[in-house]
């Protein structure tokens, strides 16, 4: 069928923020359709709060709204815009529900709006639990028994009927928040609690536990003709009872005959039929009881996930592309396979490598919450890694995690180090029930205790039994383990000789050994290791014996077709499949797994940097192992190299490549830290040198460096020991802000107010590391935080923008709201800002991108961190400015000069911006919400508009808190906010707000003459403050923490706030902040889109470029 | 290190592999071909169409859910060679009864491992499928390749006479249900169709769901004369898969001609070929072949698109088939190669692929429900 003619303009709803279980796999789904819509000539709608996502660049879109998604919003954009039709199925859930939600008022029939690729009655079909079970049970398809409760009475005779243990699983939330297994009454109870508060619709439903089973995946497109197509099939290794996004996956499924498998087609097929999902892309869930093979499905998800993602990395095969276009009417058939051009999209990728997909986990940011893996989606990215064996994928997808691993273990970090290989009996007791322990309960370190189990000795059944991993993926990680020891017992000669360092050959290892090694996945860094030498010693022994990777590529066709993209991943194989052009090219390291600290933003910036430098002529090679982003599109760059982000590993591409260039200032720290290493075996980095870098990163000679220039930072020191931190800190003063220089896990990071807490944190410290100083640095109570982002060229250096913190400093800057430009900075400061920017620019001789932050304390600007790299903030500031500083970065990496690209002059915006941040406090359970030096956040939104007030209202919607109109406002703040917490509250009341405190701060209000109603504390009585929240009698919390470590109420107050979503203010800034937001929501809200704001400035960037600059700065 | 024996793949144009055996040790001719479906190991090893190949498999993990009794194809492998990348070392499965290695060795089947099974694969889309020899015996590399070259090949063969039965047999046994979901209940009641299968190498699994369609058979082996046939009083003739070229078993293909316009018949894969032969077609060697579980067929009067499982070398040219006579029902997506055809007067059709599957998708099994749509239209006639 050819394209539909009848529907011209489509309006496309983006995923929002960065949130556990919705990533930036939904901005490259969103991306690759709206390429391929307005590649068929449609004009595109898109709306998305999240700034740091490509599909919200204003080319990608006729029209582009970084506005909240909401459903009022969304109404105000389609009254604007009127689009012909909605396509649902590519925002993930957040995209699908305000979808659903358009259709159920009536919005969508009001406009003459139609949902293309999955129609409301789908939607509903898939998602609604009772409606799904009846489908599917019509078709014939068994499932786990189960049954549906809207109360806590219901879901006891629920659970009465089925036993435990039982699977709670609410309907309409975000991959599966609120779910979890219970073994007893007594969890049951407060599952099902949550579950019914937490599910839209208040039901949960209530099943047999499938724990332990067998789980699989399977990947299905279906177009209007009714044809299907499996794209891909995944098999967990981690069996039921984990959250597939927190499980390592593995495609295509290793342990199913063909039978097995096609049963499951079979059954796919039958149920995107039944459900009605018109076209495109969908995930279905099945378990396999592993005795009998009794197969149940488990759900469906009627719209483009995080695993069609994981599935078009996997495959080649892009399924949110196709799905756009199978959306629009076309069949797959008339879809050609990019890969092999000749032959159609209809067909079922097959591959010839294994794929291992490993969730990355950040729990010691979150210290109190529970590190067990559940049915609730815990993690914050993944990685994936390729290889021609399960062994060789498993090892480089644990070297690509960022952990500090180098494989699985055998790399002198393991927890247990079994000196001689084997442990000794007392060892061996002593060990073996923690390694159960670990083993029974899923954990974001078993893969590491399977290791140890095998170790101490326990064979594959045993652990089978204890995990219900699949014996076959068992006995995969047992050869590994048993090569390691192989390799290990030649180390073990030569370490007893002493040999080692004097001779410098490991060559007793022999070769056959060396390259199995190889092949079964070890670093360089492993056999050093084991061999008792070093990685470079290895890498160079290696490559004298001729044992080098092989790049093979990844085609959707086990070769049957030629391909024709370029799309690599390395193995030590015969054949070598790289093709070396002869083009100028330059290298682009990506950034890895997401983390919190880490995320789309830097993959935002890789992006841009790979499409400037390709607008520029160069050939752009990309390197990654994060099959969520746009970067690791195959479409982006040139050549893709889907690698772990290693010395090891990008020594090889290098080597193979020879790139005239690497970037390594866009990926965020993990290539950052490859920059030394690298540059030392000759490669070549672009941009600002490593050795600048370092100047900036490296504490002393940062010191000097400020010295120089006469600029200020706060009064800092190190210490060695417990006693010189007491002193150090008595002689900057308290508070101070102390961190440890060298981190094991996490990255504590604490404000102390007195000696006492200093003690604490030093005395653990140095306990973790006694070599590594304990860094101190005075904190400034009170000071406001700026971000400045900058680029420079060697010459000219340019203000990007000026963002003002919104919460005062010693809040991480990634969690902090900022605006720009800034609302209560005098021009005096900013002038000032801007010189010290440049002064620094220049000393650096920063080419390309740098992101300074400062604190203004009394009118004086304290320097507190220079990053001559790409910063968090570049997305954001791009989309404010309407300049894509990125990508001008990239072209005056490559030597092009600022004027040259139409920047001449530092942009003055006529609207404001701010930048919120999106915290996972509702998937960790209890967890203190209050901000600090950690990092937290996993992600941002941008309110845009004319005011401040405004702005900053649009990104709290955005970042989904309720800000009430009215109601009823619960303050309760520390002694030191009571004074200006006064003139908060009286607004409050102006605003027809109730106030409501406990005692102390009640009675400063009143004293004040504010109406306010007492309240009890917890403990003081009943019903308390956190009775009230739960009743749902509190709209808005402001409460800013009292002590200097964190109460136990207080906790409950505002674990209490998240769990219920009422808005929990911590800081007296965020507090006059929120002020500001409802008295401009009582004006009522407008939306307008990003190519408005910047019409001015996208004219300015397309003339002509200048002859010579306007502006030099570096004077 | 395990160490296991060394093995060599010498093709006919002189390239070589190396790898290790985990089968039997010997030495084997055959022509070396490709099979990209990622499971279905068991089945690809007892389809008797691979008589005289030496299958590689391009999906590398191969042996991992072992082999049981229930999915075999025939009644033992029939491969010259089995390449992968890597054999499992365990096997993990609840309906697996031995390894892969296990049954290799007590077939007396060579398996190697440790091949890199891409570059094979790339050497043969690029080159062709061609003559090869395996061998754990003779690791001279020159004597291997002369061995190659001097090897019979598939051209003008017939390898059918190597693996039909000797003696005719009824069959009984229909599809495990839990794999085939069985077709409608209509079915079930209707008449019982007596189907004579022409056994040119035929796959159990074309039997099982013939079963399952209620349909009574005997196999008859593939000489059988046209005279033969008929006296089974058979409702409808299956013409099934089998190896090799369809040229090298003239006396099928005349025996068909004498039955085209007697019964409903049915062609499948070899069946096909030589039922076009039988036409007055013409058949040509593909380059390197369909192999695998994932080739998009489409149907030309409903324009839907099937994913099929295929296994042939050869292929009938549809400009050769007298238009007037034989109408095209259905082409390969990838290659726009003919998949189907349909007698215009008889109810007679055949199909190149495998609506049997097995391995591979269900989605033509519908295509015995038309084959027993014919043979009640016809019987009714």
């Amino acid at each position: 069928m050819p394209k539909r003619t009848d529907i011209k303009r489509i309006l496309i709803i983006g995923s929002g923020p960065i949130i556990i279980s919705q990533a930036c796999e939904f901005d490259y789904s969103g991306t690759q359709a709206c390429k391929a819509l307005k590649e068929e000539g449609y004009e595109v709608i898109l709306v998305n709060s999240n700034p740091a996502t490509i599909m919200t660049d204003p080319e990608m879109s006729d029209r582009t709204y970084i506005e909240p998604i909401t459903p009022e919003i969304l109404e105000k954009i389609i009254e604007r815009e009127r689009p012909d039709a909605l396509l649902p199925t590519l925002g993930g859930q957040t995209g699908l529900n305000v979808s659903v939600s358009l259709y159920e008022s009536g919005v969508l029939q009001k406009y003459g709006v139609q949902m293309i690729g999955a129609k409301y009655e789908a939607i509903k079909k898939g998602e609604d639990r009772n409606l799904f079970k009846e489908s599917m049970k019509k078709i014939g398809l068994d499932l786990p028994r189960s049954g549906l409760a809207y109360s806590l009475s219901e879901a006891l005779t629920v659970a009465k009927e089925i036993g435990f243990p039982l699977i709670i699983r609410p309907s309409f939330t975000l991959g599966g928040t609120g779910g979890g297994v219970a073994y007893n009454i007594k969890e049951f109870e407060e599952m099902a609690a949550r579950g019914l508060e937490w599910s839209m619709i208040g039901e949960i439903l209530i099943e047999e536990s499938v724990l332990g089973w067998k789980e699989f995946e399977l990947e299905v497109m279906r177009d209007l003709k009714d044809n299907v197509v499996i794209i891909c099939s995944i098999e967990n290794l981690d069996p039921m009872g984990v959250h597939t996004g927190d499980s390592i996956t593995v495609a295509p499924a290793q342990t199913l005959t063909d039978k097995e498998y096609q049963r499951m087609r079979d059954g796919a097929i039958r149920a995107i039929r039944e459900i009605g999902v018109e076209t495109g892309g969908s995930n279905i869930q099945f378990a396999i009881r592993p005795e009998d093979g009794r197969m149940v499905i488990i759900e469906m998800n009627p719209r483009v996930s995080r695993s069609s993602a994981l599935a078009s990395k996997a495959t080649g095969f892009p399924i949110a592309k196709i799905a756009a276009k199978l959306a629009v009417g076309y069949t797959l058939d008339e879809i050609p396979n990019d890969i092999t051009k000749k032959t159609p999209a209809s067909f079922e990728p097959t591959i010839d490598y294994c794929v291992v997909k490993i969730p990355r986990f950040t729990f010691e940011k979150f210290p109190g919450a529970d590190p067990t893996l559940t049915v609730s989606m815990k993690s914050v990215g993944e990685t994936m890694a390729i290889g021609r064996t399960f062994k060789e994928a498993l090892q480089k997808g644990l070297r690509s995690l960022e952990i500090g691993r180098y494989g699985l273990g055998a790399d002198g970090k393991d927890k247990f180090l079994f000196p001689n290989g084997v442990p000794n009996e007392t060892q061996r007791s002593n060990l073996i029930e923690e390694v159960k322990r670990k083993l029974i309960t899923p954990n974001a370190e078993r893969i590491f205790y399977l290791r140890y189990a095998m170790h101490l000795g326990m064979r594959v059944e045993e652990i089978h039994e204890l995990t219900k991993i699949d014996p076959w993926f068992l006995t995969n990680i047992q050869e590994i383990i048993d090569l390691e020891k192989e390799i290990y017992s030649y180390g073990t000669k030569v370490r007893d000789l002493e040999l080692w360092k004097k001779t410098v050959t490991p060559d007793h290892l022999p070769e056959p050994l060396l390259r199995k090694a190889k092949e079964y996945g070890f670093s360089d860094y492993q056999l050093g290791y084991l061999l008792g030498s070093d990685e470079n010693t290895i890498r160079n022994w290696r490559k004298e014996k001729g044992i080098n990777p092989t790049y093979k590529l990844v085609d959707t066709c086990g070769a049957e077709f030629e391909a024709y993209t370029p799309y690599y991943y390395s193995t030590y194989e015969k054949e070598d499949e790289s093709k070396v052009s002869s083009r100028k090219k330059i290298m682009i390291l990506g950034g890895g797994p997401n983390r919190i600290g880490q995320g789309i933003e830097f993959d935002y910036c890789c992006v841009h940097a790979s499409f400037a430098l390709k607008e520029l002529g160069y050939e752009t090679i990309m390197v990654n192992s994060n099959p969520e982003t746009v970067s690791t599109d195959y479409d982006t760059s040139d050549k893709l190299y889907f690698e772990p982000l290693t010395l090891e590993d990008v020594l090889h591409i290098v080597d193979t490549e020879k790139p005239d260039g690497v970037i390594v200032q866009f990926g965020g720290q993990t290539p950052l830290n490859l920059a030394v290493p690298l540059e030392r075996s000759g490669v070549k980095i672009i941009g600002t040198t490593p050795d600048n870098i370092d100047r900036a990163e490296d504490r002393k000679r940062f010191k000097a460096l400020l010295k120089k220039l006469g600029l200020v930072q706060p009064s800092n020191g190190t210490a060695l020991s417990v006693e010189e931190g007491i002193r150090v800190a008595e002689e900057i003063g308290y508070p101070v802000v102390v961190r440890p220089s060298y981190v094991l896990g996490g990255r504590v990071m604490e404000i102390v107010y007195d000696e006492k807490a200093l003690e604490d944190f030093a005395r653990r410290a140095v306990e973790a590391s006694s070599e590594h100083p304990i860094l101190i640095d005075k904190f400034l109570e009170d000071a406001i935080e700026i971000d400045v982002d900058a680029v420079a060229d060697g010459e000219t250096c340019i203000i990007a923008g000026i963002m003002e913190h919104i919460e005062e400093a010693g809040i991480h800057s990634g969690d902090s709201a900022c605006v720009t430009p800034p609302y209560s900075l005098s021009d005096e400061l900013i002038e000032g800002l801007k010189k010290n920017t440049y002064a620094l620019a220049k000393e650096l001789h920063v080419v390309g991108l740098m992101n300074i932050q400062y604190a203004i304390k009394n009118d004086i600007i304290y320097v507190l961190e220079v990053n001559p790299r790409a910063s968090r903030t570049i997305p954001f500031i791009s989309k404010a400015t309407g300049i894509p500083w990125a990508k001008v970065a990239a072209k005056v990496m490559v030597g092009k000069k600022l004027f040259e690209l139409g920047i001449k002059e530092e942009v003055e915006i006529q609207h404001m911006a701010v930048k919120e941040s999106v915290f996972p406090f509702n998937r960790f359970y209890g967890v203190d919400t209050v901000l600090g030096p950690e990092m937290k956040s996993t992600g941002e939104v941008m309110g845009i508009d004319k005011d401040f007030g405004m702005a900053f209202a649009k990104s709290q919607i955005g970042a989904g808190l309720n800000i009430p109109l009215k109601g009823r406002v619960f303050i309760s703040v520390m002694n030191k906010d009571k004074r200006s917490i006064v003139f908060v509250a009286k607004k409050m009341v102006d605003l027809g707000f109730e106030i409501v405190a406990t005692k102390g701060t009640a009675k400063v209000l009143m004293n004040n003459g504010i109406p306010v109603q007492t309240v009890f504390k917890v403990g003081e009585g009943r019903p308390d403050i956190v009775d009230q929240i739960k009743n749902g009698e509190i709209h808005l919390v402001i409460n800013t923490p009292s002590g200097k470590k964190p109460k136990a109420d207080e906790v409950a107050i505002r674990s209490q706030s998240v769990a219920h979503n009422i808005p929990c203010v911590t800081t007296l800034s965020g507090a006059e902040a929120v002020v500001n937001a409802i008295e401009s929501l009582k004006r009522g809200m407008s939306v307008k889109s990003i190519q408005e704001y910047h019409e001015k400035t996208f004219s300015l960037l397309s003339s002509k470029p200048n002859s010579s600059p306007a502006f030099a700065f570096l004077r | 290190m395990k160490s296991l024996p060394k093995a060599i793949l010498a093709l006919e144009d002189g390239t070589t592999f190396e790898g290790y055996s985990f089968g039997f040790s010997g030495e084997k001719t055959g022509e070396a071909v490709f099979n990209t479906s990622m499971t279905g190991y068991q089945e690809i090893l007892t389809d008797p169409s691979y008589k005289g190949q030496i299958v590689i498999m391009t999906y590398p993990l191969i042996g991992n859910y072992g082999i049981n009794q229930e999915d075999i194809e025939s009644h033992d492998p029939k491969v010259e060679g089995f390449i992968v990348k890597e054999n499992s070392a365990i096997f993990s499965n609840w309906r697996a009864e031995q390894s892969l290695s296990e049954y290799l060795v007590h077939h007396r089947i060579m398996g190697i491992e440790g091949m890199d099974t891409r570059a094979i694969t790339k050497h043969i889309r690029l080159a062709g499928a061609m003559k090869a020899v395996l061998s754990t015996e003779d690791l001279n590399k020159d004597r291997l390749i002369e061995k190659a070259k001097n090897s019979p090949g598939l051209i003008g063969r017939d390898l059918v006479k190597e693996v039909t039965c000797k003696e005719p047999y009824k069959w009984t046994s229909p599809n495990n249900p839990q794999f085939f979901p069985p077709p409608p209940i209509s079915f079930a009641h209707s008449h019982r169709w007596r189907v004579v299968a022409l056994d040119y190498g035929i796959k159990y699994n074309i039997l099982r769901s013939l079963s399952d369609w209620n349909c009574e058979i005997t196999v008859l082996p593939a000489s059988s004369t046209a005279e033969t046939i008929l006296s089974f009083q058979p409702d409808g003739i299956l013409l099934s898969n089998g190896p090799g070229d369809p040229e090298g078993v003239s006396y099928a293909i005349e025996t068909i001609r004498q039955l085209i316009g007697k019964k409903p018949i049915f062609g499948i894969c070899l069946g096909h070929q030589l039922l076009g032969l039988a036409l007055g077609g013409k058949t040509f060697k593909l380059k390197f072949g369909h192999r695998g579980a994932n080739q998009p067929v489409k149907d030309l009067k409903t324009g839907k698109v099937m994913i099929t499982s295929q296994n042939h070398g050869f292929c009938v040219d549809p400009n050769s088939l007298d238009p007037s006579e034989v109408e095209c029902t259905q082409i390969n997506l990838n290659d726009q190669t003919l998949e189907g055809m349909r007698h215009k007067r008889f109810p007679i059709f055949s199909v190149q692929y495998h609506p049997e599957a097995s391995p591979g998708p269900h989605d033509t099994q519908y295509l015995f429900g038309e084959f027993v749509k014919a043979m009640e239209i016809h019987s009714n006639a």
